[in-house]
């Protein structure tokens, strides 16, 4: 395939004067990456995220997994860049995410979050083209070559054919398909999803995972999802991040992660876990009575 | 698909430009004295031909040296007032911003008095007194925006209601100091309260003032279109904004001393005129869209358009008396913003 989606490895490849640091098959890295919220310094923090580490390939889909207040966010605020770490380091490629100027941050790093408002009414098409904002310079206008970039990652997640609606007229699970378009118009080389399935239907929710593979798989994406959905993270993620309460309590393969007693503790519930024959684990909730 | 081009932009503002000019040629025929088109066109192209001395007639007089340039004066304000208006709509995402709802105007206002107190007090050369009154107006709307912004902040984000409701306040506070100043400090020739809290066109400054009045418009309208682009982003929310590679402290930096610029500079001539900055951003916004790179320029002639059509009804409908250009745009303005506000509601 030869769309113009598919630059991630050439960027990545001309953007290294410290390239190797470590493995380099690795891109991005967390290393000992520590954040504390505190009103002020004098009081006592209102929640802290304890170092931790782990590393990601090109084409790996990563799950950050955990229930509520257990620093999900916090950490893919870290690894956005959207956050210093207060100790520690985020890598990608060999630069410290926080500190890249917010244009090449953006033309490496997409995040698609939960949802996204919009003031005014905007078309399917403006919206994506907001992806390739972080490419121009100062006013210029849409290239074709934009534009089509546009609608290639428009057909990349199956929604084309939404391209002349108006954002607020389409549904949830097509406006989250859109967004994911957008993201991809950015070209990066990290794809960030906060709770992608938060609001979608099951059928939705396996489409969306699916394109992830696929992208992940065809584009060499590194992606990342922030969920607590454990039956999907054990479904699609080649490696998890399981954190609690600000501490990351374990780092692997779903099969080595979905230990019944550990998500047991972690989720607070009841809970079985089998492995199918494809060797992915399945877990099973149970009431507590 | 169809995004902006540059050929569309310059087709719209072509269009936009010719409305004006005949809104212009409108506006100077009609008024107390009744001008015959023939003499209108004879007369400005003598002017232009910088052969004034060829007028002697009255109805020159009153067109070339009395309509000319308070219309010119209402071009400027009311593109000055109209970019300000679509820059805090973006900047403070709020679609119900505008410098005379939100209280910068008055703001403005109480920094021109402050300004005009203090040139009374010491006797400055007289270029520089004339520049005093716009400087002190822009420190006043930038005072004003930077206290309505924190006052309308709940927990680190803008909350829209409490923007609008602190900038309400703010005014009314602001248009109280402005009758104190008014009453208790007044000497000298500061103008009328109604000319500062209505809005007037009627008293018209210097030619040099008029220059540099249209020199700052295009450097901080200037300065503000550089950010076009960002500011389709920054409707999503500032922390989007910046996933999406918008710079965002430079962009609001840039945006909030520009706009704040523009605010304090019409205020400075024409004192608080209303609603402007309201209703020809939503107009422009029906008609073009909300991409910043076609609906500033498309604002910054629409409010021209507006104000110019406001002032000569100001002073035309109840001739040989005149209105408050401000009393105009609020008949209009005003319920056409609580529309704005039930819409919003539903």
């Amino acid at each position: 395939m030869s769309s113009p989606l598919r630059t991630p490895q050439s960027s990545s490849a001309n953007l290294s004067p410290d390239q190797p640091r470590g493995n380099p098959d690795v891109r991005l890295s967390v290393e000992q990456a520590s954040y504390v919220y505190a009103p002020n310094p004098s009081q006592a923090p209102l929640f802290t995220l304890e170092a931790l580490s782990f590393q990601a390939k090109a084409g790996e889909i990563v799950a950050i997994l955990g229930p509520n207040a257990s620093g999900k966010s916090t950490l893919l605020k870290l690894i956005s860049g959207a956050l210093e770490p207060l100790s520690g380091h985020v890598f990608l490629n060999g630069f410290a995410t926080h500190a890249l100027a917010p244009k090449i941050r953006a033309q490496r790093i997409a995040l698609v979050q939960q949802e996204s408002r919009l003031l005014f009414p905007s078309h399917v098409s403006e919206f994506v083209l907001q992806g390739r904002h972080a490419h121009g310079r100062g006013l210029r206008f849409e290239s074709e070559d934009d534009i089509t970039i546009a609608k290639n990652a428009l057909a990349q997640v199956g929604a084309l054919h939404l391209i002349d609606r108006w954002m607020d007229k389409i549904s949830g699970g097509e406006k989250q398909r859109v967004i994911l378009a957008r993201a991809l118009a950015q070209q990066p080389i990290l794809l960030l999803l906060d709770e992608p399935t938060l609001h979608l239907d099951i059928g939705a929710q396996v489409d969306l995972l699916d394109s992830l593979r696929r992208l992940a798989a065809e584009n060499r994406y590194t992606v990342l999802v922030v969920t607590h959905e454990l039956n999907l993270t054990g479904e699609y993620a080649d490696q998890v991040v399981l954190l609690q309460k600000g501490k990351c309590l374990r780092v692997g393969s779903p099969a080595s992660v979905f230990q019944r007693d550990l998500l047991e503790h972690v989720f607070q519930a009841p809970l079985s876990v089998e492995m199918t024959s494809s060797g992915r684990p399945r877990v099973t909730l149970f009431s507590n009575k | 698909m169809r995004p902006l081009t540059l050929g569309r932009l310059f087709l719209r503002c072509g269009i936009l430009a010719i409305i004006l000019f005949f809104v212009v040629v409108i506006a100077l025929k009609l008024g107390a004295v009744q001008v015959s088109l023939y003499g209108l066109g004879r007369d400005l192209i003598r002017v232009l031909l910088h052969q004034s001395s060829g007028i002697s007639t009255d109805y020159g007089m009153i067109v070339v040296d009395i309509r000319l340039p308070r219309i010119l004066l209402a071009i400027v304000v009311g593109a000055s007032l109209s970019v300000a208006g679509t820059s805090f709509q973006a900047l403070l995402r709020n679609p119900l911003a505008d410098p005379y709802v939100l209280g910068i105007s008055s703001g403005a206002a109480v920094g021109s008095i402050l300004a005009l107190m203090i040139e009374s007090q010491f006797s400055l050369s007289p270029e520089f007194s004339g520049l005093i009154t716009p400087f002190g107006a822009f420190i006043g709307a930038a005072v004003t925006i930077a206290a309505v912004y924190f006052l309308g902040r709940r927990e680190g984000q803008i909350d829209s209601s409490t923007l609008l409701l602190g900038g309400i306040i703010t005014a009314s506070f602001l248009s109280a100091v402005i009758m104190f100043l008014m009453s208790t400090l007044a000497a000298g020739n500061l103008r009328g309260a109604s000319y500062w809290m209505m809005g007037s066109l009627s008293s018209l400054p210097p030619t040099s003032l008029l220059y540099f009045l249209g020199i700052g418009f295009l450097v901080a309208a200037g300065a503000i279109y550089t950010t076009a682009s960002d500011l389709n982003l920054l409707l999503a929310g500032e922390k989007e904004a910046m996933h999406l590679g918008v710079d965002v402290p430079r962009v609001r930096m840039v945006v909030y001393l520009a706009a704040s610029i523009l605010t304090g500079l019409a205020v400075s001539v024409s004192g608080a005129i209303g609603y402007v900055g309201l209703l020809v951003p939503h107009a422009m916004r029906m008609i073009f869209g909300s991409d910043h790179r076609m609906l500033l320029p498309a604002s910054a002639l629409g409010g021209a358009i507006a104000l110019v059509i406001a002032d000569t009804l100001a002073r035309t409908v109840v001739a040989p008396s005149e209105l408050p250009v401000g009393a105009v745009t609020a008949l209009v303005g005003a319920p056409f913003f609580i529309y704005l506000l039930r819409r919003r509601l539903s």
